[in-house]
């Protein structure tokens, strides 16, 4: 994903003299074919992030467009009342681009968890969440964001990732993309685990005879939430799935549209991180374990939908 | 230069208007405004490249109220300089109002909100910085409180500006020496202050906050190439009425009606 992410934002920038690059020294590897090409429209602003937002809306006050790069925590958390202040009541256009949502730095400890970020993000008002599902939706949510007015957080998880879509066609900010449709459940996922999910979903239709939607929630906000209604009057079972914890994340944003919807009654269930202080540390794989087990729990799900019907 | 007359003209009309204004809003921070109403006016009086007419005009200076909580002041001294209705004074933090008891961009002639501390001279550094980028006319001033400068985030702006050569860039410090909960001295000492500002390479200027003969010299004079200047003003909180000089509780209180006639008195009688 920060492949598609540099390499989008380069080819952008080189027809664009208002794009700008800022990095509180994160990077190695991945933006020196910015910092190479685009001397003049990148800056190493050095570990400090408080500063690097205050300076981005300074520039984007002047009418750049300015994305700035870090990883995990440190671009949201560590300066959130310079994003909330500076950037969002000014409505003005930054781009925080974190990578390492989720467990991408599953060994490195609590502090490289990004687990709440998507939480902490779309409180503020104004702000664009965007955790792509594959390196095609990053490259086009990249795309996006150059022309897209007021603040957005782009989260990314690294690099490698699987591609899941062949093609995208009219990708925008705000509009859910259905990778597979199905009758039974609906499965809707954000940011990296979205490989995962359609595996998984793979795996229900196969072995277990149950039919689910995916969707990818590419945009956690503002939600999709035509695309949450027709899930619930299709399918009847909804399930958000997301590498973050549970109480703030995509379910969160999700559970007030399955509450209020007037039509169908809908089954329903956040899969993600529980709400728990850890020390637990290892592999992505066995970090996921605490989430519990996906096919499983849409089993679960589809079979309380169906005994309530 | 400022015509020096206009401009102690014009701080005498921020402190009386100041003064009024968070009598009537019971409104906290008087003494900030008192201490840096000298600066505003040689800044508004002549200093700063702004047009009231035509407060968006793109190449601007930009000045940044860092001390967000020295509202009334900023307010009061764009109004008499011309950028909205002096009349429009007296909404200060009413309902509805756009003139919030916290500095707003929603008011005309304010580019930033602010009012958390530390965060006004990383604005100011976005902005020298993209001047630069383009090659634009235009300035960044940002004014900071000393109980400002216990935050890291203005070191951290402060090692930026001169590594990037913002030359185009003026932070001016209302050293008044009395923060929230007590005395610089006491809370959080910030001296040797000039030589910090020194030693993280910016041209520093010492004044008296109160001169403007000496505030429009420093604010005034080309910049040395490729460095940030730093002023650091002298100042005293509550400045021009006795009974609130280098009282912590004016950071607070808001004067009854007979405090405010005798704090206009003296405030007339010093012009």
């Amino acid at each position: 994903m920060r492949t598609a992410f540099i390499q989008e934002l380069l080819a952008q920038s080189r027809a664009r003299r208002d794009l700008m690059l800022l990095t509180a020294d994160l990077g190695f590897s991945v933006l020196e074919v910015f910092r190479d090409e685009m001397p003049s429209q990148y800056l190493n602003v050095g570990v400090a992030e408080q500063n690097m937002m205050g300076v981005a809306a300074g520039l984007a006050h002047l009418g750049k467009t300015v994305f700035t790069y870090s990883i995990a925590n440190f671009p949201t958390m560590r300066c959130l009342e310079q994003v909330r202040n500076d950037v969002c009541y000014h409505n003005l256009p930054v781009r925080i681009v974190a990578v390492g949502g989720g467990f991408t730095y599953s060994s490195q400890g609590y502090t490289h968890h990004g687990i709440e970020d998507i939480g902490v993000m779309r409180t503020l008002p104004g702000m664009v969440v965007i955790a792509p599902g594959d390196p095609l939706e990053t490259t086009l949510a990249t795309r996006a964001l150059c022309d897209y007015p007021g603040p957005a957080y782009l989260r990314l998880s690294k690099a490698d990732e699987p591609r899941v879509h062949e093609s995208i066609e009219g990708f925008q900010i705000g509009h859910a993309i259905q990778v597979c449709d199905g009758a039974d459940v609906t499965l809707v996922s954000t940011g990296g685990m979205l490989r995962h999910v359609v595996d998984v979903a793979e795996a229900l239709r196969s072995r277990d005879g149950i039919q689910a939607r995916v969707l990818s929630m590419h945009t956690v906000k503002p939600l999709d939430e035509a695309a949450i209604a027709r899930a619930i009057e299709d399918t009847g079972a909804v399930m958000t799935v997301e590498e973050h914890n549970v109480g703030s994340g995509l379910g969160a944003a999700v559970a007030p549209v399955v509450a209020q919807h007037a039509g169908r009654r809908a089954a329903f269930r956040i899969f993600g991180v529980p709400d728990e202080a850890y020390s637990r540390v290892g592999s992505v794989a066995y970090m996921r374990e605490m989430m519990g087990d996906l096919r499983s729990a849409t089993q679960e799900l589809v079979s309380a939908r169906r005994q309530a019907a | 230069m400022p015509n020096i007359e206009a401009t102690k003209e014009l701080a005498r009309r921020i402190r009386e208007d100041a003064l009024r204004m968070v009598h009537a809003a019971n409104a906290s921070h008087i003494g900030t405004g008192l201490s840096m109403a000298d600066i505003l006016a040689v800044l508004y009086g002549g200093v700063l490249r702004v047009d009231p007419k035509r407060p968006a005009w793109s190449d601007r200076d930009r000045l940044v109220m860092s001390k967000g909580h020295g509202a009334a002041a900023l307010y009061a001294a764009l109004a008499n300089a011309g950028f909205f209705e002096v009349a429009r004074l007296d909404t200060f933090c009413q309902d509805g109002t756009a003139l919030a008891g916290h500095v707003s961009h929603h008011v005309p002639g304010v580019d930033f909100s602010t009012g958390s501390l530390g965060h006004g001279l990383s604005l100011a550094c976005g902005v020298a910085l993209g001047l630069k980028v383009d090659a634009r006319a235009g300035r960044a001033f940002a004014i900071l409180s000393d109980g400002e400068c216990d935050e890291g985030s203005i070191w951290e702006a402060a090692l930026f500006a001169p590594h990037h050569k913002l030359d185009n860039l003026v932070a001016i410090v209302d050293y008044n020496k009395i923060q929230s909960f007590g005395s610089v001295k006491e809370v959080l000492d910030l001296e040797p202050f000039a030589d910090k500002w020194a030693a993280f390479r910016w041209d520093v200027e010492v004044v008296d906050g109160h001169d403007h003969e000496a505030l429009a010299r420093v604010l005034e004079a080309a910049p040395k190439a490729g460095r940030p200047r730093a002023v650091i003003a002298h100042t005293v909180k509550g400045k021009g009425v006795e009974f609130m000089e280098g009282k912590l509780l004016w950071h607070y209180k808001a004067p009854d009606a007979e405090q405010l006639r005798a704090a206009l008195d003296q405030v007339r009688g010093s012009s």
